[in-house]
């Protein structure tokens, strides 16, 4: 990677920027800081009662946006395990949920706060907060089930399957039934849809870069996990061999 | 002389005008108050916030740089080609 190369004449040994994939990590973090100054500073449409948390738009929804991102992935390869049986497919499958569950998280925790204060309880019962709490334990199950088989490709033929399940089910919880039943979400149960933000060129030019932004770091993020898990993996079988 | 000359004149004429209006509110707005260094002041010291906010984001993503490269080098022992 050149520019590896270059940052290492700063650095030397100590280089942080020797790195696999440097250019697109770099790309997510440079987005990002873009993001957060933009999206702090810009100007934004003046709305009642969300005054100033429409600024919330800009944190909050990419973390629902990359969730899908990772489950997407998780999925994907969840189905080529079943085709492959290769420990490295499972290896992608776990870790992306893993990730994803992790954005889901901040996703309902940046919700409750901004929630507070537009609809004024953190738990307003809005379908798409229960959707998504729902689905963040459907996907807690998934890691349930794995720890609870000691056979490693039992467990993974298993969970693989529950995980494509699980990301089926995730579809009508998140997309679907808020949008047949009265949620307080914007483009939900005829509320107007991100239409009402979408006319303001100025917001799409901080949100569409914070989702992408979002996204890269958390498949950087994800990516970390699987070659970690990797590592582990690759010592647990060297130290079998000792000892068989 | 011809019309494009004339119409140069207008414009450096305009221009003149604008830079007497400007020049002389600027030294109205420093009789008042003196001109200091005020980004990081205005708003609300909004632009701190900003800062604050950054400096946490640049330390976060360093430190994955540097959890990236301890990885690389732990893929680098174990022979693990990606």
């Amino acid at each position: 990677m050149r520019l590896g190369i270059y940052s290492s004449r700063i650095f030397g040994e100590a280089n942080p920027f020797a790195v696999k994939g440097l250019w697109w990590k770099l790309l997510g973090v440079v987005i990002l800081l873009f993001v957060f100054t933009g999206g702090l500073l810009f100007d934004v449409p003046r709305l009642d009662i969300v005054n100033e948390t429409i600024r919330g738009l800009y944190f909050h929804v990419p973390m629902w946006f990359t969730m899908i991102l990772l489950f997407i992935v998780s999925t994907i390869y969840s189905i080529k395990y079943l085709r492959s049986a290769s420990p490295d497919h499972d290896r992608v499958a776990v870790e992306f949920a893993h990730a994803g569950v992790c954005f889901g998280l901040l996703g309902i925790f940046t919700g409750m706060l901004w929630a507070n204060y537009a609809w004024g309880t953190p738990w307003h019962g809005d379908p798409k907060q229960n959707g998504s709490a729902i689905t963040t334990l459907v996907y807690l199950a998934y890691f349930v089930l794995r720890g609870s088989l000691s056979n490693k490709e039992q467990s993974a033929k298993l969970s693989a399957v529950y995980n494509i399940f699980a990301f089926a089910a995730m579809i009508p919880l998140i997309f679907i039934i808020p949008r047949m039943t009265d949620s307080m979400h914007p483009g939900n149960g005829g509320n107007p849809a991100f239409n009402m933000y979408d006319l303001d060129n100025g917001m799409k030019a901080i949100f569409y870069p914070a989702v992408i932004g979002w996204m890269l770091i958390g498949t950087w993020i994800a990516t970390l996990r699987v070659r970690t898990k990797k590592i582990n993996d690759t010592i647990q079988e060297l130290e079998d061999e000792k000892l068989q | 002389m011809t019309p494009f000359k004339n119409s140069k004149m207008k414009n450096f004429s305009k221009i003149f005008f604008l830079l007497t209006v400007v020049l002389v509110q600027t030294g109205y707005a420093q009789a008042q108050q003196p001109e200091m260094a005020d980004v990081m002041r205005s708003n609300g010291k909004i632009y701190v916030v900003v800062g604050i906010i950054l400096i946490v984001l640049i330390g976060l993503f360093t430190y994955l740089f540097t959890l990236d490269r301890k990885i690389g080098k732990l893929e680098n022992k174990l022979n693990i080609k990606k």
